[in-house]
């Protein structure tokens, strides 16, 4: 018989080439010092910079080069 | 409710004549009940005709073949719609009628077979979330989305919505038959995503209300199916692969595959919806709708890609070819439903689209 096993499950995820993913309410502080609640379960903030919904990811990454993804 | 007897193609029959009282009307259906769709050949003909009627014996006589994809497909779906949310001139009861059941397995096995036909095969190149990104870049097809954008007009886009609305009023509904059939990570992870297409526990949040709000202030019925009469095969064959990889627990893979691919295709297309049903100064509560999907599925393909489907492929590594094969129909069915809209508002010359 297994031991059922523990998962390591983050809060905070960095998605290779795409967002951070941020599980739970948070309050997050864009480049420009205005704060904006997180809105769902899960967020996903920006990391390349590009998104037209900053802070939030808006897939916009996908478009860039692989090189200029974050 | 009342009943009449008769005998229909070796099946004893019960005919159940009006629409039971008390169904269930909460769902946006202003008046209308909802009924059994029109026929689209002899095999649909006679499946709803027994299907408006009580059966009363399991002594079944063949069915009819069905005449072209149009006629399997709609049979299909409306077989495949008494486990959601089913019609108001069929018995509740017939859900899992053993006479149904058999012929329903051979239509799920066609349409499971052409849809396999058409998978080309996958590549392992790098880590999962990397090669499964870069399948959906490399096999992602027509725009609709584009066309609505730029050039769509008023007329096309009202069409293209009543479309839109066989899926988009059981949003996460195929996806949710998935659940139990899954390993505890990849449970976790999908019940995550449903609860925010749920709405988070508030139902004016829930996508398929956020939709059907979004269909009335267009002028649109909401109801459950109102305009499956009016729908190409491919979009009826869209719906029915949802079902088919939803409703099998051997098929989990695919589903999982398919929803990845289709958040991984949703949320730049959304933007691109919003801002077209803006240009055409279509009303804000169905803009809302695309607006909330291009936030939304930037998360959903993250969670649907990497914690989703990476998890089921960790604990089941077999069911990798089942999660692309579930991506490539998502994309390839996308593709051609787009083929036969643009066809049909002569934007395309030839009917790409269509089913072959």
């Amino acid at each position: 018989m297994t031991e059922p096993k523990a998962f390591d499950h983050a809060d905070v995820v960095l998605c290779p080439g795409g967002p951070m993913l941020l599980r739970g309410d948070h309050l997050v502080e864009d480049a420009d010092g205005v704060t904006h609640r997180t809105e769902r379960p899960v967020s996903a903030i920006c990391r390349c910079r590009k998104s037209a919904s900053a802070p939030w990811c808006d897939g916009t990454h996908k478009l860039l080069p692989q090189k200029q993804r974050p | 409710m009342r009943r009449r007897s008769l005998t229909l193609a070796g099946w004893n029959v019960r005919l159940a004549v009006g629409v039971p009282p008390g169904h269930d009307l909460d769902f946006c259906s202003p008046g209308g009940a909802v009924l059994t769709p029109k026929p689209r050949g002899p095999l649909s003909e006679f499946v709803f005709a027994v299907l408006r009627a009580d059966l009363d014996s399991d002594r079944a006589t063949p069915w009819p073949a069905a005449e072209g994809h149009a006629d399997a497909a709609i049979t299909l779906w409306t077989l495949y719609e008494l486990h959601y949310r089913g019609f108001d001139d069929v018995d509740d009861g017939l859900e899992w009628h053993p006479a149904l059941l058999g012929p329903r397995h051979e239509l799920e096995g066609d349409l499971e077979r052409r849809l396999r036909d058409r998978f080309p095969g996958h590549q392992i190149l790098g880590g999962f979330g990397q090669d499964f990104f870069a399948f959906v870049a490399d096999h992602d097809g027509l725009s609709l989305a584009a066309h609505v954008q730029r050039d769509a007009d008023r007329d096309q886009v009202l069409e293209l919505l009543r479309v839109r609305s066989i899926y988009h009023l059981k949003e996460a509904d195929p996806t949710a038959w998935v659940v139990p059939r899954l390993p505890v990570a990849t449970k976790a992870a999908l019940v995550e995503l449903l609860y925010d297409e749920y709405g988070v526990g508030d139902p004016n949040r829930l996508h398929a209300h956020l939709w059907a709000q979004g269909m009335t202030a267009c002028g649109l019925r909401c109801d459950y199916g109102a305009y499956i009469d009016e729908v190409p095969a491919e979009v009826l064959e869209q719906n029915n692969a949802m079902s088919l990889f939803g409703l099998h627990r051997r098929l989990r893979g695919a589903a999982l595959g398919h929803l990845a691919a289709f958040e991984a295709t949703s949320s730049m297309p959304s933007r691109r919806m919003a801002q077209g049903l803006e240009r055409l100064g279509l009303p804000r509560e169905i803009v809302d709708y695309y607006t909330e999907h291009v936030a939304a599925d930037a998360v959903h393909e993250q969670l649907a890609v990497r914690t989703i489907c990476g998890s089921l492929l960790e604990a089941e590594p077999g069911l990798a070819d089942d999660v692309y094969f579930g991506a490539f129909t998502c994309l390839d069915l996308e593709n051609r439903v787009a083929g036969r809209m643009l066809a049909r508002w002569g934007v395309l010359d030839s009917d790409e689209g269509a089913v072959a």
